[in-house]
């Protein structure tokens, strides 16, 4: 028995709690109201079809409301206090190696797993077997994808390392951005087409729903903890890091293979 | 009973992000940091919401807009070939319609986004609204996937879009409010999960894969990249418009709200 008046549920408590459950659906279905215009238009006016399963489509948007309105709940009682009160452990432990190996293995170990990630690699190893980059065998293609989304994760891996000493140095994060993309066009420039789209692509899909909350909660957390940054300024622009480095480790790899 | 089994694959779906997380986190508290986390029943209660949510989002998704999202993109496609058939590109003009709604359509339901804007209200006091700035990124990613298209149905090279809308970006950083800066670089990198890739992707695919000389291979990629560029532009853009509306003021808003 631990903490017993804390266990005890109110009937008032229940109250708000659904209020509060029922506000938090009101406004995910504002969020989805736009989607539902958009495809009802173009499929009645534009497309002049009725809807196919419409049934369907309404216990799927109820799934969707619901499901919206949990995670942002989760999010300010999970994954945000989490990422935070990391960031402040960490800040308490005083190691920088600690905190930098924390957030390579974060990096990576998301991104290594992603599902979007494995299907772009999968298209790129068919890309470059056609092009005649590597053999056009089922081996060469898969060796190919597992060899680019090690590259892509060890490229996030390094971009939350990266953006973490930004953070405890302060440095403006323009100046690395604005360097990350002068990379990017001159490495365009001499790295085969067939690879190109793939990169810019590859920056896109390395950050997850999951992952996202969490390492903007850690940034923020980090500036706020340590004395001379601010959480606005320097708490942001981890996400920016990570979808800059997949680009320039892509373009490299399509270089070197 | 398909929905139940939809259910369960997308409950292992999630987990499967979850769970490197949770390795991480649980071994750098463990080896590392070796201390207790603050409130870990409500931190777990919290995931646990966050999976359970993400999972019926997912199905939801899956049940009624990505299909419907789809065969639409497929559809419009056909019917940009067979009007006319000038080979003009204007030909496509219900593509690019949808191409812009339902790039901000989508952008507004991202999940990742919600969270990002959040944070964003949070930390800057009110000042930055989540609304408005999902609506800004909403307006870049509409525009964004706009011109992919267009691009895929021209066919010209994806490099001078993206060099040319750097150049823009770099500009703009130049010259804006310090402070947006940050958010607006996160803002390119979140819109592109969930609810937009899969749609954006189908539209991509079902572009190049209809238009004679263009090979989806080739062709198809790129929208993302596009999606993600133009947001940063305009947030630096909505920055400037939310202190234009403030300016009529004086100056140290911010001190004013209680």
């Amino acid at each position: 028995m631990v903490a017993p008046a804390d266990n005890i549920i109110r009937p008032r408590d229940i109250f708000a709690r659904v209020r509060a459950v029922l506000r938090v659906c009101t406004g995910s279905f504002r969020d989805l109201v736009p989607i539902v215009v958009v495809v009802a238009f173009f499929q009645i006016v534009v497309l002049q079809q009725p809807f196919p399963n419409l049934d369907r489509v309404v216990i799927g948007l109820v799934f969707v409301v619901v499901g919206l309105s949990l995670f942002v709940q989760g999010l300010q009682i999970g994954l945000f206090p989490l990422g935070e009160s990391m960031a402040h452990a960490f800040a308490r432990k005083g190691s920088l190696i600690a905190l930098l190996a924390f957030a390579f293995c974060l990096g990576f170990g998301t991104t290594i797993a992603e599902p979007a990630l494995i299907a772009v690699a999968a298209k790129a190893g068919e890309v470059a077997g056609a092009a005649g980059f590597i053999g056009d065998t089922e081996p060469a293609r898969s060796d190919y994808a597992l060899q680019l989304r090690l590259t892509v994760a060890v490229s996030v891996g390094a971009a939350l390392v990266l953006g973490v000493f930004r953070i405890l140095k302060g440095w403006p994060v323009h100046y690395l951005i604005i360097g990350g993309y002068i990379l990017v066009i001159v490495m365009t420039g001499f790295a085969p087409p067939e690879i190109v789209g793939i990169a810019y692509d590859s920056g896109g899909v390395t950050t997850s729903t999951i992952t996202v909350p969490l390492v903007a909660a850690l940034g923020v957390g980090l500036a706020t903890v340590i004395r001379g940054r601010t959480p606005l300024l320097d708490g942001f622009g981890l996400i920016a890091f990570a979808s800059l480095t997949p680009i320039i480790f892509v373009l490299a790899f399509g270089m070197v293979i | 009973m398909t929905i139940l089994i939809d259910t369960l694959q997308a409950m292992l779906e999630t987990l499967r992000d979850v769970l490197p997380i949770a390795v991480i986190l649980i071994g750098f508290q463990l080896l590392v940091l070796r201390r207790t986390i603050p409130n870990f029943r409500r931190l777990l209660a919290g995931f646990a919401y966050v999976l359970v949510g993400l999972t019926l989002f997912l199905v939801g998704l899956r049940e009624a807009l990505f299909p419907l999202g789809e065969t639409m993109a497929e559809q419009l496609t056909a019917i940009g070939l067979s009007g006319g058939a000038t080979g003009s590109w204007l030909d496509y003009g219900w593509v690019y319609a949808f191409a812009a709604a339902i790039g901000f359509a989508t952008t507004v339901a991202e999940p990742a986004l919600i969270a990002v804007s959040l944070k964003a209200q949070d930390v800057s006091g009110g000042a930055i609204s989540a609304r408005g700035l999902r609506i800004a990124v909403a307006v870049g990613v509409a525009v964004g996937v706009t011109l992919g298209a267009v691009r895929i149905v021209t066919g010209t090279p994806l490099p001078y879009y993206i060099i040319a809308g750097y150049i823009v970006v770099v500009l703009q950083t130049l010259r804006c409010n310090k402070e947006i800066i940050p958010l607006a670089f996160d803002s390119g990198g979140v819109t592109t999960s969930t609810v937009t890739v899969p749609i954006v992707t189908a539209l991509g695919l079902g572009l190049a894969s209809a238009i004679p000389g263009r090979s989806p291979l080739l062709d198809g990629f790129g929208l993302i990249a596009f999606a993600s560029l133009f947001p940063i532009m305009s947030v630096m853009g909505y920055a400037v418009v939310v202190e234009r509306m403030r300016r009529p003021g004086r100056p140290g808003a911010e001190e004013e709200e209680p």
